[in-house]
This record gives structure tokens, C-alpha cells and sequence, in this order.
């Protein structure tokens, strides 16, 4: 599929924003009108998104799709699209969403519908973007770009008590760690131009560059700020549980299923594989931030009050699992973090459709205002059952691929590291079944509980695909994991050979360190 | 001099000469047309604008120094007499209306905009000292009766009178700077001081650099930057608004012009010692600049104080210097003047006799009684605030990587930092605008009818403002070619 001469990544890309074009004209009395022409623009670009997906050759480890044109050729930032393994199910995840939001927000959003789909399509041109940009500069852009549709999306359809102090801080926060990514971009612009006189924002040109290790340190630091706030890592956390809990139903998908994945996808493409000694170099900072953020989100989740805020707490603790398994450095590790986010993605945006769904009815989301909701909504209750066993990593379900295998990566390393990130697992399953328990079962309380209506067809029909995903990549996962295989190695092989030129065995070893900042200096 | 030769020189200032004369028409049909119907006299001016940016684009840019060494006409010239005339073609078609509104129809307010003009305009072109400081004088002359021309204003009236003490003093510092420059070198032409100095190391004298300071001071005042900067909020608050957005962006434009050509063209060789006060400055005045800003209940004043802090992020520019740091300041500048003229145009058009349409409540809600408006405010907002895809961005990225180059990294790091303090009260902006108004007086702006003067000038900025982001590289290179001519 090499010859292609339809540019599809570009069309997948700019669907949406045609979409969101289209949109502007469409009557604004006939809010139906509208919501079909979003869902076909969705629609069109998880057709793409199959495509790409189907044509994807796994055996190959470098770009494909790829798509480049000059953009502003005298400072050497390009146009540049490609897809890999590492973001090739996070755009398939991407799409695959993108139609069942629109479907969740059919009747929930009833206000400025017209603006709010615009946003939600501005939203999905700047995540597909953000993973299938090659230029840096275009990266950044879609980065940021994104940032004002999520912002808008909480701000205006946000619950109404906290909703300008959630968005604001969401802005701020993505905002403040992205300049320093701004700055670390220019700065190894210009060492490349110093060293090679390449004037190119490429990030396959910058992929060829040996970078000093001091300088390395500096740059991981500056995109590493970014992503971080973006995952969210312990301790930059605090903007997610009020972003998540404040955002509308829709919002609060996109935000856990896709925008931190942007966050974690970042380390895996840019830090570990422009800078592979400081990766190794923080490592161990990072893992214990990982680690350090699993148990404490775990611990978050068992005293909240309010069903978004535990299950926003709930991501601190999985993006805390994928870190983790980013930072071992082994093949599994990788993998199974690749993997869990999009488990994460699936199973986390399960629950707040059905947290929405749940708020929809009852307009309230403290836990201790249900009880026995299986009695009057079975349907919705077996969905929410399922979504929270592949959330907590039942065998069978996606969850547990992910978690084993980073699981299993962090105990070929050091099995300490796995140990404290296997009780993640235990609080995992005790927070939600916990929760599960107090919301369905038990005696029905009140007349409002027992007079809750079940699932609309049109919320079944939007479910149902994201369980069979879930079973899907719980029973199967080697087709998923063959197609990430060779760009996740890639990546490896660059720290690893790193790792190898010194030496190591182990990750972290401070005479290597030593060894490296001297060789700086000469 | 014969009169060919005159003529031929007078190629070289067509875009003034047109500009003047339509002034001068100006002030002529307002003496003879009536009451009432002195509205079509904009439209005049609006034509004169037009025609001098085909002026300027039609005369060859020779580069030759005209008229005994006084003015050039070169691509740097050009490329900012284009953004001026971008500038003041936007507030005159925001004007028409505005005017009537007012019910303050006057002829002479044209006329100044465009006397105004020509001042900003001879700032760009002048190589010698005396005609930089007679631009400075026609632009602050014609400037200062524009804040005062709502004569029964207070406000206006305090404005006006604060701006001609502050700016007197300001021209004061700048005249007793040429002074010295003069006794120090014996010339006041670019090149003679270039030839003075030579271009080798780095030149030590007293008197030298206390001209120097003496002149920057007065570029200082002019532009704004902390700690000359204390007539900048009261001043840009009392103007009318239409003013108030070409003082922002003309006048800077025009000053910071001069700027670049007097310290890299004329006094290169003292630029240690020059460079360290305008980093100083930049970082100062971009700090200042927008921690003043974070809590202002009025968006004029708020934007006042964030046009302090562009002219910060503008001097990282001049600091960067070399061709990539001119390049930057030229689109940078070029970004500024259409995202700021818009953000204070869609001020213009929602404003009414008195204040309201200035303080951020009276925005509440704005996004959905006009979603034109809002977007258009959301997009120069977030642009100003430098948020891709737009002209703030890349003028951010450009500033940012001369910075960078020139191996300024930890001044850029300010700078950032900045911007994301920045872009707290732009979003308090945007926030506003898409909130359902809460108390009964709030969201006082009504839901307007654009004039069509309206509806082009926010339709030209908008679009300029997306285009200078989205498809910079045509710009740039215009720019690259102006920076080039200053070596």
C-alpha cells in the first residue's frame, strides 16, 4: 500500500474540520440536521481510520501513509504525516470514538447543540493530528490547537457550579507545560542546525542526531514537563479530577479515552526516542512517580463521594500502570503499556458513558444517592459491570493484557518496582466493586432510583462496540500487539543500544552517568 | 536640485505624499460640507489609504538616501509602511460608524488618522536623527489631539492632556539625546554615525552612550516599555477606542522602526553595551506588563496593559537582532497590529455613548446574542494570547526562535512563562463571551447590527490574522527580504 496516491491521513485529519465547516451553515433551528452531518463526519473518518488500519503492513517498521509537503520551507517546517505502530491504534482508538460520542451526546446536550458538535469536531481534527503529526512544529500546533475545544466544551457545557474554575485550570495547566516543549523544540532545532546546518523541524531528521548527554538532560526536562501534566503524572495531576468531573459526559470520554493518551504517546515517540540516555538517566524519578501515582490515585478513588471524580481518580491510577511500563525499557513493558492505553481508553470511556447515562436520568452522581439501581435498570447495570472488570483487569477482558504484561516487563527489571504496582491491581479491584456494589446493588432507596428508565436502543447500540473491543483485545490480543511490534522495537532499540554501549545491565547505574557527563566535557 | 531631481525624489515618499494630500482634501470638503453629512469624508480617507498602499507598492524601492540623507525608500520601509497602512485602514473602516455613533462627526478626525499616518510612516523611512524625531513630532501631535477630540469627555480630556506632558518630556529626552550623539560623533545621518563608529569592536564614550540612553529613553516612552510606561493605561482608556487600537499598533509599529534602524544600523558598535538595557527592558516590561493585566475588570484596560506586554515580547526581537531577529519583529509586528485592531474592533462596534462595551461583563454572554462577534473576539483573543493556528503563534514562534538562536534561551524562558500568565486573562476574555450573563445589567453589550465599514474591518482582520498563522511563509519572506536591507 505503498503507492497510495490518495492522501488519507490528510483526509482523515481534516474530515472533521470540514465537518465543523459544514456545520457553520447548517439552520441553526434543526439541531437533528446537525447532529447527523457530525456523525457522518465521524463516521467517514473511522472508515478512513479502518483503511489505514487494515492496510497497515506490520512486518515494516517505519512510517507508512506518509505525507509531506512543504509548509514553510525557509524556516524547514514541513507538512508531515505518517503513521507507525505506536500511533496506529491510538488514531484507530480515536476514530472509533469519535461517532460514539456523537451518539452519547444525542439527547444529552440540548443547549448551543450546534456549537458544541463544532467544538467536538475542532477536538477530533487536533487529536488525530497531535498522533500523526511528524513535524514538530505541527505537532505543537495540534497540541495547542486542541486545547481551546476542550476548554470551550467544559467551559460552556460544563457542569455549571465549577465549570469555569475546572477549564481554566485544564488551559493553564496543559498550557504552562507545553511552552517549555515549545522552547525544547527550538532549542534542538537549533543544534541541528549548529552541528548538521539542516535547518528542519522533521522528526525524522532529528531522529538521526546524537545529542550531549547534558543537553539531552535539559530537553527531556522541557518535553518531559509537557507530557507529564498532559498524562497526568503524580504530581501534576490536579487539574484531571476537576477537568473530568466537570466537563460534559461527551467531554469527560474524550478527555480520559484520548487527550491523556497524547501525554504518554509523547514519552514513547519524542522522549525515549530522541533521548535515550536521559530516559534512562530519569527512569527511576519517573518510575517512582508512576508508582508513587498508581497507589495514590488507588487510594483517592476509595473516599470519593462522586462517581466521575472516583473513575477521574481511577485514570491517575492506570496512566500511573502505563508509565510504568514505559520506563522499564523492555519489550513487554512497552507493549503492555501501548496496549493499556487503549484498554484505559475503552473501558474508562465506557464508564463515563455510563456515569452520563446515569446522570442523565437522576441528574446526580454521588454514589449515596443509589442503591439497587441493577433492579431497575439491569441493562445499564450489566454494562457498567463489564466496563468496570476490564477496568480493574478481569482475565478475558482488555484490561488485564495490558496490566499483565507491563506487570511482567517491571518484574524482569526489578521485581520490587512490580510488586508496589501489583497492589494498584488490588485497590483497582476493590474501589470499583466497591462502588459497584453501593450504585446496583443492595435495596432500591428511593421512588427516583426505582422509577430510573433502562438503556434507549440508541445507548446500547453505542455500547455494544465498545464491550466487543474489550473482549475482543481480551481474548485476542496478538493481532494488536503484532501490529505495534516493530515500531515499539524500534523504539527499545534505540535506549537499548544506549543502554548496551555502557554497559548495563541493570537501568540505572550511576558510573555510566558519570562516564556519559564527562564524555560531555571533552 | 532641479525639478526633475526633486521629482525623482519625490518618488520615494509617494505613500506620504498621498496620504497628505488626502488629509489635506480632507480638511478641505469638511470646511464646505454640511452638517450631518461629514460621514462620507471616512470614506475619503478610507480611499486615500488604499491608494497610498498602492503607492507604495507601485514605487521601486531604490534604497538611495533621499532628499540630502533625510529619508530611504528601501523594502524595510515598505514592509512597515505596509503594516501601518494595514493598521490605519482597519481603524478608519471601524471609524465610519463609530463616529455617527458618537454623534462627534468631524472632519478633522480623518484627516488626523491620516496626518498621523505620514508621521509613522517618515519614522520608517528616516536614516537621519532629525527626521526621525520630525516623524516622532507629526505622528504624537496628530495623536494627542485625537485622545482629546471628545472634547466633553473627562476622561478624554484627562488622556489627552497626561499623554502631551509625558510625551513633551519624551521628546525632550530624545532631542537632548541627539544632542549628544552629535557632539559625540559630529554627524546625525545613519551612515555618518556607521561611519564614525566603524564597525569594529565594541566602542567606549561617554557622551555616546549617554545619547544613547537619552534616545532610548524617548523610544521607551513612546512604545511604552516598563518603567516608562505609567501614562500607557489612563491614556488608552480615556481615547476613544478606535484610537486607542491605532495608538496600540501604529505608534508601535512606527517607533519600534525607528528603533531597529537607529541601533542596528546607525550604533551596531555600542550594542554591548545598549543590548543589555533593552533585554532588561524586554523582560521587565513583558512582566509588568502582564501581571498588570491579570485583574483588570475593563477589557480596554486590560488590553492596554497587554499591548505593554507585546511591546516586550517585540523588544526579545530587537535584543535577538541579526536578520532572523528582524525578520521575527516585522511579522511579529505585522501579527500585532491585525489581532490587536481586532480585538479592540469588536470593542468599537459593540461600544455606545458612555462606557459600556469596555468592562468584561458587558461581554458576558457576547458568543451567543452575536456568534459572529464572539468568534471573531475568541480568535483575535486567543491569538494575542498566542494559541496556534493563528498570527500570535507564529509570531511567538518566530520571536522565540531568534531568541533562541542568538542564544538567548533563558530570556525566551521568560517569556514563555509569560505567555502562559497571558494567557490567563485572554481566556478570562473568551470565558465572558461564552457564559450566559448572570446579573440583569450585565451583558449590556446589545446585539448589533454591523455597519458594513464594521463587518470588513473585523472580516480583514480575521482573515489576515488566520492567514499570517496558517500560511506564513509568503510573509515571512517579504519580511526576510525588509530585514536583509539592514545588513
Amino acid at each position: 500500500m505503498d503507492n497510495v496516491f490518495f492522501p488519507i491521513l490528510t483526509a482523515m485529519v481534516f474530515t472533521p474540520l470540514l465537518g465543523a465547516a459544514i456545520l457553520v451553515f447548517v439552520d441553526r433551528e434543526n439541531p437533528t440536521l446537525q447532529r447527523w452531518v457530525t456523525l457522518l463526519a465521524m463516521a467517514a473518518v473511522f472508515v478512513f481510520a479502518l483503511i489505514v488500519y487494515g492496510g497497515f503492513d506490520p512486518t515494516r517498521t517505519g512510517m507508512q501513509y506518509e505525507e509531506w509537503a512543504p509548509w514553510v520551507p525557509a524556516l524547514g517546517i514541513s507538512y508531515h504525516l505518517g503513521v507507525d505502530g505506536i500511533s496506529l491504534l491510538l488514531v484507530a482508538l480515536t476514530a472509533f470514538l469519535g461517532p460514539i460520542c456523537v451518539l452519547a451526546c444525542w439527547r444529552d446536550i440540548q443547549e448551543h447543540v450546534k456549537e458544541f458538535l463544532v467544538c467536538l469536531l475542532l477536538l477530533q481534527t487536533g487529536m488525530l493530528g497531535v498522533f500523526l503529526a511528524l513535524d514538530l512544529v505541527l505537532f505543537y500546533l495540534f497540541w495547542e490547537v486542541m486545547l481551546i475545544p476542550m476548554a470551550l466544551l467544559i467551559l460552556v457545557w460544563g457542569h455549571p457550579a465549577r465549570r469555569v474554575y475546572a477549564a481554566v485550570k485544564f488551559f493553564l495547566y496543559t498550557m504552562a507545560g507545553s511552552v517549555f516543549m515549545l522552547v525544547g523544540i527550538l532549542v534542538l532545532y537549533f543544534y541541528q542546525a549548529k552541528t548538521t546546518g539542516t535547518y528542519s523541524f522533521d522528526l525524522m531528521d532529528f531522529m538521526a542526531l546524537r545529542l550531549p548527554f547534558r543537553l539531552q538532560l535539559w530537553l527531556f526536562a522541557a518535553f518531559g514537563i509537557a507530557f507529564a501534566i498532559k498524562v497526568p503524572m503524580f504530581p501534576f495531576h490536579t487539574w484531571l479530577p476537576d477537568a473530568h468531573t466537570e466537563a460534559p459526559t461527551v467531554g469527560s470520554v474524550v478527555l480520559a479515552a484520548v487527550l491523556l493518551k497524547m501525554g504518554t504517546y509523547g514519552f514513547l515517540r519524542f522522549n525515549l526516542s530522541l533521548f535515550p540516555e536521559a530516559s534512562i538517566f530519569f527512569a527511576p524519578l519517573m518510575v517512582v512517580l508512576a508508582l508513587a501515582g498508581i497507589v495514590y490515585g488507588a487510594f483517592m478513588c476509595l473516599v470519593q463521594k462522586d462517581l466521575k471524580r472516583l473513575i477521574a481518580y481511577s485514570s491517575v491510577s492506570h496512566l500511573g500502570f502505563v508509565m510504568l511500563g514505559l520506563f522499564t525499557f523492555t519489550l513487554q513493558g512497552l507493549q503492555g503499556s501501548l496496549i493499556q492505553m487503549i484498554n484505559h481508553g475503552l473501558s474508562t470511556g465506557a464508564l463515563f458513558l455510563l456515569v452520563g447515562m446515569i446522570y442523565e436520568r437522576r441528574h446526580t452522581r454521588m454514589i449515596a444517592d443509589f442503591g439497587g439501581l441493577s433492579t431497575p435498570v439491569p441493562r445499564l447495570a450489566v454494562f457498567f459491570m463489564i466496563a468496570t472488570l476490564a477496568s480493574i483487569g478481569l482475565p478475558g477482558l482488555n484490561g488485564f493484557v495490558g496490566e499483565f504484561l507491563i506487570l511482567l516487563g517491571t518484574f524482569k527489571v526489578k521485581p520490587l518496582w512490580a510488586a508496589v504496582g501489583a497492589t494498584g491491581v488490588i485497590l483497582a479491584a476493590w474501589y470499583m466493586l466497591w462502588m459497584v456494589q453501593r450504585v446496583f446493588f443492595g435495596q432500591v432507596q428511593s421512588d427516583e432510583n426505582r422509577l430510573m428508565a433502562d438503556l434507549v436502543p440508541r445507548e446500547v447500540a453505542l455500547l455494544v462496540p465498545v464491550v466487543a473491543c474489550m473482549v475482543w483485545i481480551g481474548v485476542a490480543p496478538t493481532p494488536f500487539l503484532k501490529k505495534s511490534e516493530p515500531a515499539v522495537g524500534r523504539v527499545l532499540a534505540r535506549v537499548q543500544r544506549v543502554q548496551h554501549t555502557a554497559h548495563l545491565n541493570s537501568t540505572w547505574n550511576p558510573e555510566c552517568l558519570v562516564s556519559w557527563y564527562l564524555a560531555d566535557r571533552k | 536640485m532641479s525639478v526633475v531631481e526633486a521629482l525623482y525624489q519625490c518618488s520615494g515618499l509617494l505613500a506620504v505624499l498621498v496620504l497628505f494630500a488626502t488629509g489635506v482634501l480632507i480638511l478641505l470638503l469638511d470646511a464646505f460640507s454640511p452638517l450631518g453629512r461629514k460621514g462620507r469624508l471616512g470614506s475619503v480617507a478610507v480611499a486615500g489609504t488604499v491608494a497610498a498602499w498602492f503607492a507604495a507598492w507601485q514605487s521601486r524601492t531604490t534604497g538611495e538616501a533621499l532628499f540630502s540623507q533625510m529619508v530611504v525608500w528601501d523594502r524595510y520601509a515598505l514592509f512597515v509602511t505596509s503594516v501601518i497602512l494595514a493598521g490605519a485602514l482597519l481603524v478608519l473602516l471601524l471609524s465610519l460608524d463609530f463616529q455617527r455613533r458618537e454623534g462627534a462627526e468631524t472632519g478633522e478626525y480623518h484627516a488626523l488618522v491620516l496626518f498621523a499616518a505620514t508621521g509613522m510612516i517618515l519614522m520608517a523611512q528616516a536614516v537621519h536623527f532629525i527626521m526621525v524625531f520630525l516623524g516622532l513630532e507629526i505622528l504624537s501631535i496628530s495623536i494627542y489631539v485625537l485622545v482629546g477630540l471628545p472634547r466633553h469627555e473627562r476622561r478624554a480630556n484627562e488622556a489627552a492632556l497626561k499623554y502631551v506632558l509625558l510625551g513633551g518630556f519624551a521628546s525632550g529626552f530624545f532631542l537632548y539625546g541627539l544632542t549628544f550623539l552629535y557632539g559625540a560623533t559630529g554627524s546625525l545621518t545613519m551612515t555618518g554615525l556607521t561611519a564614525y563608529l566603524g564597525t569594529g569592536g565594541p566602542v567606549f564614550n561617554t557622551y555616546l552612550l549617554l545619547g544613547t540612553a537619552l534616545v532610548l529613553v524617548g523610544f521607551a516612552f513612546k512604545l511604552a516599555l516598563v518603567p516608562f510606561h505609567l501614562w500607557t493605561p489612563d491614556v488608552y482608556e480615556g481615547a476613544p477606542t478606535p484610537v486607542t487600537a491605532y495608538m496600540a499598533v501604529g505608534v508601535k509599529a512606527a517607533v519600534l522602526a525607528a528603533l531597529v534602524r537607529t541601533f542596528w544600523e546607525a550604533i551596531p558598535a555600542v550594542a554591548p553595551h545598549w543590548n543589555t538595557a533593552l533585554w532588561i527592558l524586554a523582560a521587565v516590561t513583558m512582566t509588568v506588563g502582564n501581571v498588570m493585566a491579570l485583574n483588570q475588570p475593563s477589557v480596554k484596560r486590560m488590553l492596554a496593559f497587554s499591548s505593554i506586554a507585546h511591546a516586550g515580547y517585540l523588544l526579545v526581537a530587537v535584543v535577538a537582532g541579526s536578520q532572523s531577529g528582524v525578520t521575527a519583529l516585522l511579522v511579529y509586528l505585522l501579527a500585532y497590529t491585525v489581532m490587536n485592531v481586532g480585538a479592540f474592533g469588536v470593542m468599537v462596534v459593540g461600544q455606545r455613548k458612555g462606557v459600556a462595551g469596555e468592562a468584561l461583563v458587558d461581554f458576558e454572554g457576547l458568543g451567543f446574542r452575536s456568534p459572529f462577534l464572539g468568534a471573531a473576539m475568541a480568535l483575535f483573543v486567543f491569538s494575542l494570547a498566542g494559541i496556534p493556528p493563528t498570527a500570535g503563534f507564529l509570531g511567538k514562534l518566530l520571536v522565540f526562535s531568534a531568541a533562541v538562536e542568538a542564544g538567548y534561551t533563558w530570556l525566551v524562558i521568560v517569556a514563555v512563562i509569560n505567555s502562559v500568565v497571558a494567557a490567563y486573562y485572554y481566556l478570562r476574555v473568551v470565558i465572558a463571551i461564552y457564559r450566559r450573563p448572570q446579573t440583569a445589567e450585565a451583558g449590556s453589550m446589545e446585539v448589533i447590527e454591523l455597519s458594513g465599514g464594521e463587518r470588513a474591518a473585523l472580516i480583514l482582520a480575521g482573515l489576515l490574522t488566520l492567514a499570517v498563522g496558517v500560511l506564513p511563509q509568503h510573509f515571512w519572506q517579504m519580511a526576510r527580504h525588509a530585514a536583509l536591507v539592514l545588513g
